[in-house]
Protein backbone atom coordinates (compact mmCIF):
# COMPACT_ATOMS: atom_id res chain seq x y z
CA UNK A 1 0.00 0.00 0.00
CA UNK A 2 0.94 3.48 -0.48
CA UNK A 3 2.99 5.45 2.65
CA UNK A 4 1.98 8.26 4.34
CA UNK A 5 4.00 11.33 3.19
CA UNK A 6 5.63 13.72 5.44
CA UNK A 7 6.36 16.92 3.93
CA UNK A 8 8.53 19.80 4.36
CA UNK A 9 7.29 23.14 3.35
CA UNK A 10 9.99 25.99 2.52
CA UNK A 11 8.42 29.41 1.70
CA UNK A 12 11.69 31.43 -0.15
CA UNK A 13 11.99 34.59 -0.10
CA UNK A 14 14.61 36.08 -1.59
CA UNK A 15 16.47 33.13 -2.41
CA UNK A 16 16.11 32.39 1.51
CA UNK A 17 13.41 30.12 3.46
CA UNK A 18 11.08 31.69 5.84
CA UNK A 19 8.16 30.53 7.99
CA UNK A 20 5.55 33.32 9.55
CA UNK A 21 3.12 32.68 12.68
CA UNK A 22 -0.70 33.49 11.44
CA UNK A 23 1.07 34.36 8.03
CA UNK A 24 2.29 37.68 9.84
CA UNK A 25 5.97 38.47 11.03
CA UNK A 26 7.60 36.49 8.32
CA UNK A 27 11.36 35.55 10.13
CA UNK A 28 14.62 34.14 8.33
CA UNK A 29 15.45 30.69 8.60
CA UNK A 30 17.59 29.08 6.10
CA UNK A 31 19.49 28.56 2.78
CA UNK A 32 16.87 26.69 0.52
CA UNK A 33 19.40 24.19 -0.92
CA UNK A 34 20.93 23.21 2.38
CA UNK A 35 17.46 22.45 3.91
CA UNK A 36 16.44 20.32 0.48
CA UNK A 37 19.86 18.46 0.94
CA UNK A 38 18.79 17.91 4.56
CA UNK A 39 15.29 17.36 4.69
CA UNK A 40 16.10 14.53 2.07
CA UNK A 41 18.34 13.24 3.87
CA UNK A 42 16.31 13.10 6.92
CA UNK A 43 13.59 11.11 5.08
CA UNK A 44 11.26 13.73 3.73
CA UNK A 45 8.93 12.18 0.68
CA UNK A 46 8.70 15.13 -1.10
CA UNK A 47 9.14 19.24 -0.57
CA UNK A 48 7.03 21.76 -1.27
CA UNK A 49 8.10 25.38 -2.40
CA UNK A 50 6.04 28.79 -2.15
CA UNK A 51 7.72 31.27 -3.98
CA UNK A 52 6.76 34.17 -1.70
CA UNK A 53 8.39 37.36 -3.60
CA UNK A 54 6.94 39.70 -5.54
CA UNK A 55 9.57 40.80 -7.84
CA UNK A 56 10.83 39.46 -10.85
CA UNK A 57 14.36 39.39 -9.74
CA UNK A 58 13.03 37.62 -6.49
CA UNK A 59 11.39 34.93 -9.03
CA UNK A 60 14.95 34.64 -11.48
CA UNK A 61 16.17 33.87 -7.93
CA UNK A 62 13.57 31.40 -7.46
CA UNK A 63 13.77 29.33 -10.30
CA UNK A 64 17.27 29.27 -9.90
CA UNK A 65 17.63 27.68 -6.62
CA UNK A 66 14.66 25.11 -7.80
CA UNK A 67 17.01 24.08 -10.83
CA UNK A 68 19.75 23.60 -7.77
CA UNK A 69 17.39 21.62 -5.45
CA UNK A 70 16.01 19.36 -8.55
CA UNK A 71 20.01 18.39 -9.40
CA UNK A 72 20.83 17.04 -6.31
CA UNK A 73 17.18 15.98 -4.58
CA UNK A 74 15.75 13.32 -6.29
CA UNK A 75 12.30 13.16 -4.38
CA UNK A 76 9.13 14.46 -5.80
CA UNK A 77 9.11 18.61 -6.14
CA UNK A 78 6.09 20.80 -5.83
CA UNK A 79 6.04 24.26 -6.46
CA UNK A 80 3.79 27.11 -5.60
CA UNK A 81 3.26 31.04 -5.55
CA UNK A 82 2.75 33.01 -8.14
CA UNK A 83 1.22 30.62 -10.76
CA UNK A 84 -0.80 32.20 -13.19
CA UNK A 85 -0.70 31.09 -16.49
CA UNK A 86 0.49 28.29 -18.27
CA UNK A 87 4.18 29.79 -18.82
CA UNK A 88 3.98 29.81 -15.01
CA UNK A 89 3.66 25.96 -15.01
CA UNK A 90 6.39 25.88 -18.07
CA UNK A 91 8.64 28.28 -15.84
CA UNK A 92 8.94 25.47 -13.05
CA UNK A 93 8.15 22.42 -14.74
CA UNK A 94 11.56 22.95 -16.82
CA UNK A 95 13.18 23.62 -13.67
CA UNK A 96 12.90 20.14 -11.80
CA UNK A 97 9.18 20.25 -10.60
CA UNK A 98 7.03 17.63 -10.54
CA UNK A 99 3.80 19.10 -9.41
CA UNK A 100 2.71 22.68 -9.38
CA UNK A 101 -0.16 24.16 -7.02
CA UNK A 102 -2.17 26.75 -7.60
CA UNK A 103 -4.13 28.84 -5.14
CA UNK A 104 -4.79 32.64 -6.24
CA UNK A 105 -3.78 32.07 -10.07
CA UNK A 106 -6.89 29.96 -9.61
CA UNK A 107 -9.42 32.47 -7.80
CA UNK A 108 -8.19 34.87 -10.43
CA UNK A 109 -8.76 32.28 -13.39
CA UNK A 110 -10.32 28.84 -12.37
CA UNK A 111 -9.48 27.64 -16.18
CA UNK A 112 -6.00 27.72 -15.41
CA UNK A 113 -6.62 24.32 -13.22
CA UNK A 114 -8.41 22.42 -16.56
CA UNK A 115 -6.31 24.20 -18.62
CA UNK A 116 -3.01 22.55 -17.03
CA UNK A 117 -4.50 18.95 -16.16
CA UNK A 118 -4.88 19.21 -20.01
CA UNK A 119 -1.36 19.78 -20.73
CA UNK A 120 -0.04 18.21 -18.64
CA UNK A 121 -1.81 15.30 -16.37
CA UNK A 122 -4.36 15.60 -13.38
CA UNK A 123 -1.16 14.15 -11.27
CA UNK A 124 1.11 17.45 -12.11
CA UNK A 125 -1.81 20.21 -10.78
CA UNK A 126 -2.07 20.78 -7.52
CA UNK A 127 -5.16 23.06 -6.09
CA UNK A 128 -3.47 24.67 -2.64
CA UNK A 129 -6.45 26.60 -0.95
CA UNK A 130 -6.48 28.73 2.58
CA UNK A 131 -9.20 28.49 4.15
CA UNK A 132 -11.16 29.91 7.79
CA UNK A 133 -14.13 29.43 8.91
CA UNK A 134 -16.86 32.24 8.73
CA UNK A 135 -20.76 32.49 9.39
CA UNK A 136 -20.35 28.91 10.21
CA UNK A 137 -19.10 28.08 6.78
CA UNK A 138 -15.66 26.93 5.58
CA UNK A 139 -14.93 29.92 3.39
CA UNK A 140 -11.98 29.94 1.12
CA UNK A 141 -9.43 33.13 1.52
CA UNK A 142 -7.21 34.43 -1.13
CA UNK A 143 -3.63 36.19 -1.26
CA UNK A 144 -2.01 34.87 0.94
CA UNK A 145 -5.13 33.98 3.26
CA UNK A 146 -5.57 38.24 3.59
CA UNK A 147 -8.35 38.19 1.32
CA UNK A 148 -12.13 36.14 1.86
CA UNK A 149 -13.22 35.25 -1.37
CA UNK A 150 -16.62 34.64 -0.19
CA UNK A 151 -16.51 31.61 -1.86
CA UNK A 152 -17.67 27.88 -0.33
CA UNK A 153 -14.13 26.00 0.48
CA UNK A 154 -15.91 22.53 -0.40
CA UNK A 155 -17.65 23.94 -3.13
CA UNK A 156 -14.63 25.20 -4.35
CA UNK A 157 -12.65 22.16 -3.79
CA UNK A 158 -15.34 19.81 -5.73
CA UNK A 159 -15.41 22.08 -8.91
CA UNK A 160 -11.28 22.13 -8.30
CA UNK A 161 -10.78 18.00 -8.93
CA UNK A 162 -13.62 18.21 -11.64
CA UNK A 163 -11.53 20.45 -13.55
CA UNK A 164 -8.34 18.30 -13.30
CA UNK A 165 -6.37 18.97 -9.77
CA UNK A 166 -4.89 15.90 -8.67
CA UNK A 167 -4.40 16.44 -5.51
CA UNK A 168 -5.52 19.49 -2.74
CA UNK A 169 -3.69 20.74 0.17
CA UNK A 170 -6.00 22.16 2.46
CA UNK A 171 -4.22 25.14 4.60
CA UNK A 172 -6.03 25.87 7.76
CA UNK A 173 -5.56 29.57 8.42
CA UNK A 174 -7.68 28.89 12.19
CA UNK A 175 -5.00 26.43 13.19
CA UNK A 176 -2.08 27.67 10.84
CA UNK A 177 0.83 28.61 13.29
CA UNK A 178 -1.00 27.74 16.41
CA UNK A 179 0.72 24.07 16.55
CA UNK A 180 -2.12 23.01 18.51
CA UNK A 181 -2.65 20.39 15.96
CA UNK A 182 -4.31 19.67 12.28
CA UNK A 183 -7.63 21.04 11.46
CA UNK A 184 -9.01 17.51 11.74
CA UNK A 185 -13.03 19.21 11.22
CA UNK A 186 -11.87 20.99 8.05
CA UNK A 187 -9.75 18.15 6.61
CA UNK A 188 -12.59 15.12 6.95
CA UNK A 189 -14.89 17.50 5.62
CA UNK A 190 -12.94 17.81 2.60
CA UNK A 191 -11.86 14.44 2.75
CA UNK A 192 -15.39 13.04 2.33
CA UNK A 193 -16.29 15.49 -0.49
CA UNK A 194 -13.15 15.00 -3.15
CA UNK A 195 -11.67 11.70 -4.55
CA UNK A 196 -8.28 13.22 -4.97
CA UNK A 197 -5.12 13.25 -2.20
CA UNK A 198 -5.37 15.77 0.25
CA UNK A 199 -2.64 17.00 1.59
CA UNK A 200 -3.03 18.47 5.23
CA UNK A 201 -1.30 21.90 6.69
CA UNK A 202 -1.37 24.10 9.50
CA UNK A 203 -1.32 23.55 13.16
CA UNK A 204 1.40 20.79 13.10
CA UNK A 205 3.03 21.29 16.70
CA UNK A 206 4.48 17.96 17.61
CA UNK A 207 4.38 14.23 16.52
CA UNK A 208 1.37 13.29 17.96
CA UNK A 209 -0.61 15.56 16.02
CA UNK A 210 0.19 13.36 12.68
CA UNK A 211 -0.38 10.25 15.00
CA UNK A 212 -4.07 12.05 14.97
CA UNK A 213 -3.92 13.09 11.61
CA UNK A 214 -3.66 9.70 9.70
CA UNK A 215 -5.70 7.83 12.57
CA UNK A 216 -8.18 9.80 10.00
CA UNK A 217 -9.16 7.90 6.71
CA UNK A 218 -8.40 9.68 3.74
CA UNK A 219 -5.63 12.01 4.65
CA UNK A 220 -2.68 11.31 2.63
CA UNK A 221 0.39 13.62 3.55
CA UNK A 222 0.92 15.87 6.24
CA UNK A 223 2.59 18.91 5.74
CA UNK A 224 4.47 21.62 8.20
CA UNK A 225 7.41 23.82 8.13
CA UNK A 226 8.14 25.50 11.33
CA UNK A 227 8.39 22.76 13.36
CA UNK A 228 10.65 21.02 10.89
CA UNK A 229 12.60 23.79 9.98
CA UNK A 230 13.74 24.79 13.84
CA UNK A 231 14.54 21.02 14.32
CA UNK A 232 11.44 20.65 17.25
CA UNK A 233 10.18 17.68 15.23
CA UNK A 234 13.10 16.09 13.28
CA UNK A 235 11.44 14.00 9.96
CA UNK A 236 13.30 10.37 11.00
CA UNK A 237 11.82 10.67 14.43
CA UNK A 238 8.38 11.45 13.56
CA UNK A 239 8.30 8.50 11.04
CA UNK A 240 9.71 6.27 13.36
CA UNK A 241 7.35 7.18 15.51
CA UNK A 242 4.23 6.90 13.30
CA UNK A 243 5.55 3.45 12.12
CA UNK A 244 5.38 2.31 15.76
CA UNK A 245 1.81 3.62 16.04
CA UNK A 246 1.08 1.19 12.76
CA UNK A 247 1.19 3.79 10.00
CA UNK A 248 2.39 3.23 6.94
CA UNK A 249 6.16 5.21 6.63
CA UNK A 250 8.85 4.81 4.15
CA UNK A 251 12.18 4.01 6.29
CA UNK B 1 27.27 7.41 -23.22
CA UNK B 2 23.61 6.75 -22.13
CA UNK B 3 20.87 8.13 -24.47
CA UNK B 4 17.64 9.41 -23.14
CA UNK B 5 15.42 9.49 -26.29
CA UNK B 6 13.92 12.69 -26.57
CA UNK B 7 10.58 12.83 -27.99
CA UNK B 8 8.56 16.18 -26.71
CA UNK B 9 6.58 13.87 -24.06
CA UNK B 10 7.77 15.15 -20.44
CA UNK B 11 10.31 16.90 -18.18
CA UNK B 12 13.48 15.55 -18.54
CA UNK B 13 15.51 17.76 -16.03
CA UNK B 14 15.24 15.01 -13.30
CA UNK B 15 16.54 12.07 -15.24
CA UNK B 16 19.39 13.51 -17.11
CA UNK B 17 20.09 15.36 -13.61
CA UNK B 18 19.80 12.27 -11.54
CA UNK B 19 22.25 10.54 -14.09
CA UNK B 20 24.82 13.15 -14.10
CA UNK B 21 24.76 12.85 -10.14
CA UNK B 22 25.76 9.34 -10.57
CA UNK B 23 28.49 10.32 -12.75
CA UNK B 24 27.10 8.61 -16.03
CA UNK B 25 27.60 10.50 -18.99
CA UNK B 26 24.68 11.23 -20.26
CA UNK B 27 22.86 12.67 -23.83
CA UNK B 28 19.58 14.01 -24.46
CA UNK B 29 18.48 13.10 -28.11
CA UNK B 30 16.73 12.59 -30.97
CA UNK B 31 19.08 11.32 -33.05
CA UNK B 32 18.93 8.29 -34.86
CA UNK B 33 22.47 8.05 -35.10
CA UNK B 34 23.30 9.22 -31.32
CA UNK B 35 20.91 6.32 -30.12
CA UNK B 36 23.19 3.80 -32.78
CA UNK B 37 26.00 5.37 -31.03
CA UNK B 38 25.10 5.18 -27.59
CA UNK B 39 25.64 1.86 -25.08
CA UNK B 40 22.45 2.04 -23.59
CA UNK B 41 19.16 3.94 -24.08
CA UNK B 42 16.27 5.20 -21.62
CA UNK B 43 13.00 5.94 -22.85
CA UNK B 44 11.30 8.40 -20.70
CA UNK B 45 7.48 9.38 -21.18
CA UNK B 46 4.54 11.06 -19.16
CA UNK B 47 0.84 11.59 -20.13
CA UNK B 48 -1.59 9.42 -22.37
CA UNK B 49 -0.32 6.17 -24.24
CA UNK B 50 -1.85 6.91 -27.34
CA UNK B 51 -0.74 10.81 -27.98
CA UNK B 52 2.84 9.23 -26.44
CA UNK B 53 3.15 6.49 -28.92
CA UNK B 54 1.83 9.28 -31.91
CA UNK B 55 4.98 11.99 -31.44
CA UNK B 56 7.26 8.58 -30.84
CA UNK B 57 6.70 7.66 -34.24
CA UNK B 58 6.58 11.28 -35.78
CA UNK B 59 10.23 11.18 -34.72
CA UNK B 60 11.15 8.11 -36.46
CA UNK B 61 13.05 6.09 -33.88
CA UNK B 62 10.63 3.17 -33.75
CA UNK B 63 12.72 1.08 -36.01
CA UNK B 64 16.05 2.65 -34.30
CA UNK B 65 14.58 1.54 -30.74
CA UNK B 66 13.57 -2.01 -32.16
CA UNK B 67 16.81 -2.74 -33.47
CA UNK B 68 18.51 -1.02 -30.46
CA UNK B 69 16.65 -3.54 -28.05
CA UNK B 70 18.49 -6.54 -30.17
CA UNK B 71 21.55 -5.58 -29.03
CA UNK B 72 21.65 -2.91 -25.98
CA UNK B 73 20.11 -2.21 -22.66
CA UNK B 74 16.62 -0.20 -22.99
CA UNK B 75 15.07 0.91 -20.06
CA UNK B 76 11.36 2.40 -20.36
CA UNK B 77 10.36 4.41 -17.35
CA UNK B 78 6.60 5.29 -16.67
CA UNK B 79 4.68 5.60 -19.48
CA UNK B 80 8.12 4.95 -21.53
CA UNK B 81 7.56 1.12 -19.75
CA UNK B 82 4.33 1.28 -20.53
CA UNK B 83 5.17 1.87 -24.44
CA UNK B 84 7.23 -1.29 -24.71
CA UNK B 85 3.78 -3.48 -24.60
CA UNK B 86 1.86 -4.62 -27.17
CA UNK B 87 -1.12 -2.57 -26.46
CA UNK B 88 -2.41 0.01 -24.57
CA UNK B 89 -5.99 0.73 -23.85
CA UNK B 90 -5.49 4.43 -22.54
CA UNK B 91 -8.21 6.42 -24.42
CA UNK B 92 -9.32 3.99 -27.06
CA UNK B 93 -7.10 1.12 -28.41
CA UNK B 94 -3.47 1.62 -29.11
CA UNK B 95 -0.47 -0.42 -30.52
CA UNK B 96 2.67 -0.16 -28.27
CA UNK B 97 6.07 -1.10 -29.48
CA UNK B 98 5.33 -4.95 -29.13
CA UNK B 99 8.80 -5.60 -27.53
CA UNK B 100 7.33 -7.38 -24.18
CA UNK B 101 4.22 -9.21 -24.51
CA UNK B 102 1.06 -7.89 -21.97
CA UNK B 103 -0.99 -5.23 -22.29
CA UNK B 104 -1.56 -1.54 -20.20
CA UNK B 105 -5.15 -1.35 -18.90
CA UNK B 106 -6.61 0.75 -16.60
CA UNK B 107 -5.84 0.27 -13.06
CA UNK B 108 -9.46 1.62 -11.77
CA UNK B 109 -11.00 -1.10 -13.42
CA UNK B 110 -9.15 -3.82 -11.82
CA UNK B 111 -9.80 -2.22 -8.17
CA UNK B 112 -12.42 -3.49 -5.91
CA UNK B 113 -12.10 -0.96 -3.15
CA UNK B 114 -13.73 2.40 -4.98
CA UNK B 115 -11.70 4.09 -2.02
CA UNK B 116 -8.73 3.70 -3.07
CA UNK B 117 -7.09 6.49 -5.11
CA UNK B 118 -6.49 6.64 -9.15
CA UNK B 119 -3.98 8.00 -10.02
CA UNK B 120 -1.35 5.54 -8.02
CA UNK B 121 0.18 7.94 -6.66
CA UNK B 122 3.10 8.11 -3.81
CA UNK B 123 5.75 5.57 -2.18
CA UNK B 124 5.38 1.92 -2.48
CA UNK B 125 7.52 -0.83 -1.83
CA UNK B 126 8.84 -2.63 -4.51
CA UNK B 127 8.39 -6.35 -4.05
CA UNK B 128 10.76 -8.40 -5.85
CA UNK B 129 9.36 -11.68 -7.59
CA UNK B 130 12.52 -12.33 -9.93
CA UNK B 131 16.27 -11.29 -9.14
CA UNK B 132 17.64 -9.44 -11.43
CA UNK B 133 21.11 -7.42 -12.22
CA UNK B 134 18.68 -4.41 -12.11
CA UNK B 135 18.62 -4.76 -8.44
CA UNK B 136 22.57 -5.55 -7.62
CA UNK B 137 22.15 -2.47 -4.85
CA UNK B 138 18.43 -2.32 -3.89
CA UNK B 139 16.70 -4.30 -1.37
CA UNK B 140 13.88 -6.10 -2.11
CA UNK B 141 10.81 -3.98 0.03
CA UNK B 142 12.74 -0.57 -0.85
CA UNK B 143 9.85 2.00 -1.48
CA UNK B 144 10.22 3.78 -5.01
CA UNK B 145 7.73 6.54 -6.24
CA UNK B 146 4.89 5.75 -9.00
CA UNK B 147 2.51 8.36 -10.56
CA UNK B 148 0.13 6.42 -13.09
CA UNK B 149 -2.80 5.09 -13.61
CA UNK B 150 -2.69 2.60 -16.08
CA UNK B 151 -0.68 -0.30 -15.49
CA UNK B 152 0.49 -3.43 -17.46
CA UNK B 153 -0.87 -6.89 -16.62
CA UNK B 154 -1.19 -10.33 -18.53
CA UNK B 155 3.07 -10.00 -18.67
CA UNK B 156 3.86 -12.66 -15.20
CA UNK B 157 7.04 -14.08 -17.62
CA UNK B 158 8.77 -10.98 -17.79
CA UNK B 159 7.65 -9.44 -13.96
CA UNK B 160 10.43 -8.82 -12.07
CA UNK B 161 8.57 -6.81 -9.39
CA UNK B 162 5.47 -5.45 -8.07
CA UNK B 163 3.49 -3.25 -5.55
CA UNK B 164 0.37 -4.03 -3.52
CA UNK B 165 -2.03 -1.86 -4.27
CA UNK B 166 -5.30 -2.85 -2.53
CA UNK B 167 -6.40 -6.29 -4.43
CA UNK B 168 -4.17 -5.02 -7.34
CA UNK B 169 -0.16 -6.71 -7.69
CA UNK B 170 1.08 -3.56 -9.26
CA UNK B 171 3.64 -4.49 -12.35
CA UNK B 172 6.68 -2.03 -10.82
CA UNK B 173 9.65 -3.48 -13.24
CA UNK B 174 10.05 -6.34 -16.12
CA UNK B 175 12.29 -7.23 -18.17
CA UNK B 176 12.44 -9.12 -21.37
CA UNK B 177 15.82 -9.89 -23.26
CA UNK B 178 17.65 -6.34 -22.89
CA UNK B 179 14.74 -4.25 -22.32
CA UNK B 180 13.74 -3.79 -18.92
CA UNK B 181 10.71 -1.11 -17.54
CA UNK B 182 10.15 0.53 -14.30
CA UNK B 183 6.54 1.75 -14.02
CA UNK B 184 8.05 4.09 -11.45
CA UNK B 185 10.49 6.70 -11.65
CA UNK B 186 13.68 5.90 -10.14
CA UNK B 187 14.96 9.73 -11.21
CA UNK B 188 12.34 10.41 -8.14
CA UNK B 189 12.71 7.63 -6.26
CA UNK B 190 15.69 8.72 -3.66
CA UNK B 191 18.49 6.90 -2.32
CA UNK B 192 17.07 3.53 -3.66
CA UNK B 193 15.67 4.81 -7.54
CA UNK B 194 19.18 6.23 -7.64
CA UNK B 195 20.80 2.84 -7.34
CA UNK B 196 18.63 1.14 -9.71
CA UNK B 197 19.97 3.93 -12.17
CA UNK B 198 23.29 3.16 -11.13
CA UNK B 199 22.34 -0.72 -11.92
CA UNK B 200 21.47 0.15 -14.98
CA UNK B 201 24.09 2.06 -16.46
CA UNK B 202 26.41 -0.68 -15.30
CA UNK B 203 25.21 -3.22 -17.70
Amino acid sequence: MLAKRIIPCLDVRNGRVVKGTNFEGLRDMADPVDMARFYNESGADELVFYDITASAEGRGLFTDILRRVASEVFIPLTVGGGIRTLDDFDRVLKCGADKVSVNSGAIADPSIIGAAAKKYGDQCVVLSMDVKRVDGQFRLFAKGGREDTGIDAMEWAVRGVGDGAGEIVLNSIDTDGVKNGFDLEMLDTLAARVSVPVVASGGAGNMEHFAELFAHPGMDAGLAASIFHTKQVDIRDLKQFLRGKGVEMRL
Amino acid sequence: MTAIVDYGVGNLFSLSSSLRALGVETEITRSAARLRAADRIILPGVGAFGDAKEKLASTGLVPVLLEAAEEKPLLGICLGMQLLFEKGFEYGEHAGLGLIPGVVADLRNDLEDSALKVPHMGWNRLEIVTDDPLFRYFRDGEYVYYVHSFYAKDCAESTLGVSEYGNVRVTGAVRRGNVWGTQFHPEKSGDAGLRLLRAFAEL
